[in-house]
């Protein structure tokens, strides 16, 4: 099967300070790749270099197509949708407008409004809220309408960062389950950071363990998550 | 009493003009967190432009609206070219690139149009309407304007996908550009729609301080604050400080300082606002945002 995404020797710095040095990355077409690895050891780096979000270098394509020296802008309009670090939605702004903004570089109206409902239909509870602040929401629902934003561009890969974080258990349960449909019905690629290791593994196919800014280990999800030195060692478990 | 009410209703047409430039002065400001001391003078560059136009023989509301677009370009031309160097200088240095364009179109106006004062039209006819007789027909006119362009500017940010791309540029450009806005360009049509509506604040000033290269230097100074006054956070703030403070000159010019020092109402304004109370009547906190 084709990598929809594939990174070779990605590298990435904050000014003079190198983060990432040189690593492969692949998401399989209609795959999850789980990315692991303790605090600190570059795992968000990762998704805004594959953005363009941080000066990177290395060569990384989507469907066979090069990302390298593309802006974050156009980057978007190929179909990656990032769910970033801190969610990233617009607070001031209500449910209804980030989820147009989610959209905004589609020029479908007529889907777009589909994908509207579809999407509400995913979240219920933000379907509720629509003409309601963002920054109002429960920490849950912000990440709900994050990962609703991000499906409005109606990805063909999706980079979450920490869809769990801050959320309680049946949130983080509802969370995967979503993603898990979203991924096997309508065949979104994924690439998903987090720090819960264990639900990331149920829902990869692929993981990449990374230890500050290299390859511990990569392989099948099911591999990575029966290796108990790399468990003990790198996800804490 | 009557002597009043004409005080009022002839100071809501200059506060129409203030309540416009301090809504240009807002657009940038939101997206920028500067203040465009240039804005007065891009207004009155403007100006020039439609008076060449008049003069060319273009009837009036043609040439009306051959300005705002011309100004919508140069509005453009001068974000992408001038001010997109200094995206990431200190507030300082852009601070004298506005200084520098104020200067800039100054003198290119004096160069270009001589210094003399001129007199400029006003599309309203001699009569007052509807038989109104605290204000002028131009006076009345120059409300109406200002009004149909900010529903326009309100439908515009309210309902257009663009309107809601560039308050979004404004209020998050990392997240804005992981939805594929390019953030740039918000910036860029802000500039320009910020001299667009200026270039209709001066075209309704002109008739009523006529027009020369310094009639902005006042205008801008009560513009900015009305804006600080309403709250420079706030578009509809301070389009309400700017009529507001349009008032207040007027009345005090007549009743207590004297239309010669009218300015230091300006001033005392804008102190008081900033020393009272910084964010203005509507605005956010400003120290919540940095
Ligand atoms: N904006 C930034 N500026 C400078 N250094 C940063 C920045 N963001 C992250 N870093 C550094 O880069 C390294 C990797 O961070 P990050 O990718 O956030 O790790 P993770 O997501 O795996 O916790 C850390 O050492 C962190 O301190
Ligand atoms: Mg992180």
């Amino acid at each position: 099967m084709a990598p929809i995404l594939e990174a070779r020797g990605l590298t990435a710095a904050y000014g003079p300070i190198q983060v990432l040095h040189g690593l492969d990355i692949r998401v399989e077409d209609g795959g999850v790749t789980a990315l692991l690895g303790a605090n600190g050891a570059g795992k968000t780096t990762v998704l805004r270099a594959l953005c363009a979000m941080v000066r990177r270098g290395g060569a990384a394509s989507f469907r066979g197509r090069s990302l390298n020296g593309q802006a974050t802008e156009d980057i978007v309009r190929l179909g990656i949708a990032h769910v970033p670090d801190g969610r990233g939605t617009f607070a001031a702004l209500t449910v209804n407008e980030n989820l147009r903004l989610g959209a905004y570089a589609r020029r479908d109206r007529a889907a777009v409004k589909a994908d509207s409902a579809r999407v509400c239909g995913y979240f219920p509870r933000l379907a509720e809220r629509r003409q309601q602040q963002a920054g109002t929401l429960s920490g849950g629902e912000q990440q709900m309408l994050a990962i609703a934003r991000a499906l409005m561009l109606r990805p063909k890969l999706l980079l979450l960062d920490e869809p769990s974080f801050g959320l309680a258990p049946l949130a983080v349960a509802d969370i995967f389950g979503i993603l898990r449909k979203i991924n096997r019905d309508d065949g979104v690629s994924m690439l998903i950071v987090e720090q819960n290791a264990n639900l990331a593994l149920d829902l990869a196919d692929h993981a990449c363990v990374i230890e500050t800014g290299r390859m511990a280990m990569s392989g099948p999800a099911a591999v990575v998550r029966d290796n108990e030195a790399v468990r003990r060692a790198y996800l804490s478990y | 009493m009557v002597a009043f009410l004409h005080q009022v209703f002839s100071g809501l047409a200059m506060g129409a003009v203030y309540a416009s430039l301090a809504l240009a002065l807002v657009v940038i400001y939101q997206a920028t967190h500067h203040v465009n001391f240039a804005q007065g003078e891009m207004a009155m560059f403007s100006t020039y432009i439609a008076w060449d136009l008049i003069d060319r023989g273009v009837p009036y509301w043609e040439a009306f609206l051959l300005t705002i677009a011309i100004s919508f370009l140069i509005g453009m031309v001068i974000e992408r070219v001038v001010i997109r160097p200094f995206e990431r200088a200190p507030a300082l240095t852009v601070v004298i690139v506005f200084i520098g364009l104020l200067v800039i179109f100054n003198s290119l106006a004096g160069w270009r149009y001589s210094y003399t004062i001129k007199s400029f039209e006003s599309p309203f006819p001699d009569e007052p309407w509807f038989g109104n007789s605290f204000m002028s027909s131009h006076e009345s006119g120059t409300v109406v304007v200002t009004l149909a362009m900010l529903a326009l500017v309100y439908i515009f940010f309210r309902f257009t996908k663009l309107g809601l791309a560039m308050r979004a540029a404004a209020l998050n450009p990392t997240s804005s550009r992981l939805v594929g806005i390019r953030v740039g360009w918000m910036l860029a049509i802000g500039w320009g729609l910020a001299a667009a509506i200026g270039a209709i604040a001066g075209m309704m000033a002109a008739p009523i301080v006529y027009l020369d290269p310094n009639m902005m230097g006042g205008i801008l100074l009560f513009s900015l604050a009305g804006a600080l006054l309403g709250g420079i956070d706030n578009p509809w703030g301070a389009v309400l400080g700017g009529f507001i403070v349009g008032v207040l000159e007027n009345v005090a010019g007549a009743y207590l300082v004297g239309t010669e020092i009218k300015l230091s109402v300006a001033l005392i304004i804008i102190v008081g606002v900033l020393v009272a109370k910084p964010s203005g009547l509507f605005g956010r906190r400003i120290a919540a945002r940095v």
